[in-house]
């Protein structure tokens, strides 16, 4: 009897749609609450900054939430939101990253150098104007690094819900593991990885393109 | 004209920045604030623009006060520069200089065609346009600060030590190049500082303010140097107040000898027999070529075979007194040499005649 290999090709072969399914459904789970985090982190990180004595408090009960462990929150949440539902895990990892976003916009906004902000008001543009063509635009790399750490901690996350019945690609640990079979674990361990490095790539490419005169400088300084 | 009527401003925690401040800015013309850090500068350039509203008093904008007019319109028709120059990071340095024009809703290609020129007028390689603001020099960005104020041209321009942050070699040709766009443009300019040299270089009339904001002296530079209204004026002017004074002493009072000029061509034995100890040799042209002191001349060939003795020059009808004493300290005979326009000597000044001249002064500043 020979060694049970660490990966069976033939499993994953056979497993493939559902393997699909979990992965499908891991990448609903991380990224929806990264994109309405960032919704509700805008107008949140917005009033922070503005009213100074807003964003103690805020920032405060986001780390709170934040230090919970995520198995308890998911299980507490199980009488609201059921089961095995998608919004059982959705939930809370929303608030995981508005912790991380809400910081992210007001430290974006703070970056905006004083003398910028004066020379807009002294050229002429109204309050509006200069918050949507100045101030935020100016908070985009720091607003874009809150978002890779959000997105990339989103998806590790998910993997938590797999012990209350939805956790997307952990599932695959759960199973592998009750079966002391590792293939499904491998499966999943490397999947999680790839999703994560792909968000992380993909933004990396936005915050490029969104921003020249901000990986341009950056460039220089590593190169200085 | 943009008068002051009357303006105080008390900040909220009790700081009389600016009291009863009364003071005409001529239309045209350079106007600068000067005085020690604090004594309120900023903030009566920040009312004009009503980025800062005062706590009395009014000031009109060619007669309309400024507080009936809305920030933003009022905004957009006077430009404004400041230390760091200010420009958007996120913009490429063309769109920065095109952000008033934008503003008031000008079609891109106008707005952006304005801006190249500006960015030739202000002395700017047009390369640059493509570039973003961290790509560029402290001068430069500055440069890119007062061509984007003047992008929609504005009447009215306000300045708050824009040239404060870079070296003094880049300060002096940003002042030169102000100067020079000032004599094109005759904009209404409000310019801030704290360096009485940049003051006196650059206005027309200089406003002297006092810690707390109050108007020490209100005059042209001349004037300012030659009779500061009190001590304090007089303390902060500093140290050769004198002789900076000459600098607006015009040269054409001095005397000039035509006499002590002769052509290199001249033989040797022609200036032996002179009584005089130094002679202007010059070249075909006219123009200077040295001193040579006919006491110590070869026995023969022509003056243009003698080694000559370095020269200072001032320019007739334009350079000033100050410049013809800087001229004769640069020559071992003392004396200076003045050339017209085109570089060619129209004459000497000698000693005696700059001595007189300085006589002059000092009796004007007696009485
Ligand atoms: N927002 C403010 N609140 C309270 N006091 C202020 C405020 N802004 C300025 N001041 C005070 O008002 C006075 C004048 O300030 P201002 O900035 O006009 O001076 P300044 O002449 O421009 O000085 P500097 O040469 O240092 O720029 C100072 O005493 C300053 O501390
Ligand atoms: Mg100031």
């Amino acid at each position: 009897m020979g060694e049970e290999p660490l990966v069976r090709w033939d499993w994953i072969g056979r497993n493939w749609p559902e393997i699909q399914e979990l992965l499908a459904d891991h990448v609903i789970m991380a990224l929806v609450p990264v994109v309405v985090g960032l919704l509700l982190a805008l107008p949140l990180g917005l009033a922070g900054a503005r009213w100074r004595w807003l964003y103690q408090p805020t920032v405060g009960t986001m780390n709170v939430i934040y230090s919970l462990p995520s198995l308890a929150v998911f299980i507490v949440l199980i009488p609201i939101t059921g089961l095995a539902t998608r919004a059982t895990i959705i939930v809370p990892l929303t608030f995981y990253a508005m912790a991380v976003l809400i910081p992210a916009v007001v430290d974006g906004l703070t970056s905006v150098p004083d003398h910028v902000r004066q020379s807009a008001v002294a050229m002429g543009f109204t309050p509006l104007r200069r918050l949507l063509r100045v101030e935020l635009p100016i908070a985009v790399p720091v607003v874009l690094a809150g978002l890779r750490v959000a997105t990339v901690s989103s998806i590790s996350l998910v993997s938590v819900g797999a012990l209350v019945g939805r956790g997307g690609l952990g599932y695959l640990f759960i199973d592998g593991w009750q079966r002391q079979f590792p293939t499904p674990i491998v499966v999943g361990v490397v999947l999680t990885a790839i999703l994560a490095a792909v968000a992380d790539l993909l933004l990396v490419v936005a915050q490029r393109w969104l921003t020249p005169w901000s990986t341009a400088r950056s460039r220089v300084r590593e190169a200085a | 004209m943009i008068t002051f009527d009357g303006v105080t401003k008390r900040y909220p925690d009790g700081t009389v920045a600016v009291d009863d401040l009364s003071l005409e800015v001529p239309t045209g013309e350079i106007t600068v604030f000067v005085g020690p850090s604090g004594c309120g500068k900023t903030t009566s350039l920040r009312m004009i623009n009503r980025m800062i509203d005062p706590s009395g008093g009014r000031i009109l904008l060619d007669g309309v006060d400024v507080t009936t007019i809305d920030p933003p319109t009022l905004r957009r028709g006077i430009g404004y520069v400041i230390q760091q120059a200010g420009l958007f990071p996120h913009r490429k340095i063309v769109d920065n200089v095109a952000t008033v024009p934008y503003l008031l809703g000008w079609d891109k290609k106008k707005a952006r065609d304005r801006a190249m020129e500006l960015l030739e007028r202000v002395g700017l390689d047009l390369r640059l346009a493509g570039r973003y603001p961290f790509q560029l020099s402290g001068g430069q960005q500055q440069r890119v600060g007062v061509a984007r104020a003047l992008a929609a041209d504005p009447p009215v321009l306000l300045m708050d030590e824009p040239f404060s942050a870079v070296d003094p070699i880049v300060r002096a040709s940003l002042q030169e190049e102000l100067l020079r766009l000032q004599a094109e443009l005759n904009k209404t300019i409000v310019f801030v500082t704290h360096d009485i040299d940049e003051a006196i270089k650059l206005g027309d009339r200089v406003a002297v303010l006092r810690v707390g904001g109050r108007l020490a002296q209100l005059a042209d530079p001349a004037t300012l140097l030659a009779e500061p209204a009190d001590d304090f004026v007089r303390e902060f002017l500093g140290r050769d107040r004198g002789i900076r004074r000459l600098s607006f002493v015009p040269g054409d009072g001095l005397r000039l000898r035509g006499d002590l000029t002769v052509p290199a061509s001249a033989e040797v034995s022609s200036v032996r027999g002179t009584a005089e100890a130094w002679l202007v040799v010059v070249d075909d042209d006219g123009g200077p070529l040295g001193w040579i002191a006919p006491k110590d001349l070869p026995d023969s060939g022509t003056l243009a075979g003698v080694p000559a003795a370095p020269y200072g020059t001032f320019v007739k009808g334009r350079d000033s007194l100050r410049s013809a004493l800087d001229a004769a300290l640069l020559s071992p005979s003392g004396n200076a040499i003045a050339v017209d326009g085109s570089g060619r000597v129209v004459g000497v000044a000698t000693r005696e005649a700059l001595d007189e001249a300085l006589a002059r002064v000092a009796d004007g500043a007696r009485g």
